[in-house]
């Protein structure tokens, strides 16, 4: 059975390397994302896994890291938005279909995204694409440039 | 941020989990066992809980089974809302996972944790306490497989130290003709004002609520209402609404006369479908 308390040190996969980081074990992923890593796309924002601006992709499927002990993350791929590199087809249909206004909840939503693409290669019925896109909220309401952009990204070739 | 520490534990085994679980009570260590987790980091991060332990117990086998034999379907408790939608297994408890919280929270929330959590909704039970479900918990004094309605009276009893293994389905439920609606206030990932799950057994309908009452039930007596089908869907919805076990849940999302407005609306809808044959 593993144990951990106090101070210990982990390793994360995150992005495609691996990092040895020293946590707590209540310490939030996101924290440790934004706090010990300098990986601050993921943004803190309800903290109570409402608005989803801290979304990052585990394994595929979109989590809450806020919602989600940094000890958790051990044995599991994490992609953060640093990850996509900024060329990612999400990305490029972002820009291209104007689908943010200050920008803080767009890295949750561009995870979000790729997951769904992830997980549903060909373009899905708009009823999952609306699934998908209520775990997030944008409180400037780019919601119908957001859904273009979806449907921009699954017309982008990869 | 979680203002506090705690000493994580992920057992292998169920043995190991209680076991712990017990240690550490015995030591006057408060723990909690740990599955999805957004509740207890949520009532952690605002004070509301201070567990001393918690016990992940994601990686215990017998807790993530999500397969079927010739009988039933077996559903481990860490089994997130996610899976089980997606396996398509159940589409009744599918439909009623797909309505939980909102789809990446769905990644994460578990069976388990649905169930035997402190948000009164708990809507995945409503599928289990119509289609004679099974349960399996674990505790200190071995294994306990019960009817799912002995262990929940709109929520889980346990014994000290227990957790669920466990749930089992027969298979007649899983095509069994069902119906699931859910109608909020607001948008589509409120809290629901109205919850219900039917399901057809013998040409007569089973039903369970949440959202209606403080807590989620089936009521025989609503059921026997409703399926007296010599009386109009109108009466039949009319005198259901008069059978719930306590006044209509008041809150800021509906007040308890409103929710009762909506609850009849919704059974009559239903019923006439079912007269209608267009379920």
């Amino acid at each position: 059975m593993l144990c951990y308390e106090g101070k210990v040190v982990i390793k994360l996969r995150i992005n495609g390397e691996t990092h040895e980081v020293t946590v707590r074990p209540s310490d939030l992923l996101l924290d440790v994302l934004r706090e010990q890593l300098g990986l601050t796309g993921a943004k803190p924002g309800c903290l109570n896994g409402d608005c989803g601006s801290c979304t990052v992709v585990a394994d595929g499927w979109p989590i809450k890291s806020c919602l989600m002990l940094a000890v958790e993350a051990e044995g599991h791929d994490i992609l953060t938005v640093e990850g996509l590199g900024g060329i990612a087809p999400i990305q490029t249909a972002f820009v291209d279909m104007d689908a943010f206004q200050c920008g803080y909840c767009t890295s949750g939503f561009l995870m979000v995204c790729h997951a769904l693409k992830t997980q549903n290669p060909v373009m899905p019925e708009e009823s999952v694409i609306e699934d998908w896109l209520q775990s997030n909220l944008c409180r400037c309401t780019s919601y119908q440039e957001i859904r273009r952009a979806v449907r921009t990204m699954y017309k982008t070739p990869d | 941020m979680i203002p506090f520490n705690f000493i994580y534990y992920r057992p292998d085994s169920l043995k190991e989990a209680v076991d712990i679980f017990a240690e550490l009570q015995s030591g006057g260590k408060g723990a909690v066992y740990y599955a999805g987790g957004s509740e207890t980091i949520t009532m952690c991060r605002v004070g509301s809980i201070q567990p001393q332990a918690v016990i992940d117990i994601k990686n215990i086998p017998d807790c993530a089974l999500l397969v079927k034999d010739i009988q039933m379907l077996h559903l481990g408790s860490v089994c997130t809302l996610t899976q089980i939608h997606n396996s398509g297994l159940f589409p009744l408890l599918g439909l009623s996972c797909g309505r939980i919280a909102d789809h990446t929270n769905q990644c994460r929330i578990t069976l388990g944790g649905n169930l035997s959590g402190t948000i009164i909704y708990r809507e995945t039970s409503l599928p289990l306490l119509i289609s004679d479900a099974e349960i399996t918990l674990f505790g200190p004094e071995g294994e306990r497989i019960l009817p799912f309605k002995n262990v929940f009276n709109g929520r889980m009893q346990f014994k000290p130290g227990e957790l669920i293994v466990q749930v089992g389905v027969p298979v007649w439920a899983l095509s069994a003709r069902h119906a699931h609606i859910k109608k909020t206030a607001n948008e589509k990932i409120d809290y629901p004002l109205v919850s219900l799950a039917a399901i057809w057994k013998d040409g007569n309908i089973r039903i369970a609520f949440s959202g209606v009452c403080s807590y989620p039930f089936r009521s025989e007596q609503i059921e026997a209402v409703l399926n007296d089908r010599t009386k109009s869907c109108a009466e039949r919805a009319e005198n259901a609404a008069g059978l719930l076990p306590e006044s209509a849940y008041s809150d800021g999302e509906g007040t308890g006369e409103y929710r009762l407005f909506v609850l009849k609306n919704t059974l009559e809808e239903l019923l006439e479908d079912w007269d209608n044959a267009l379920l």
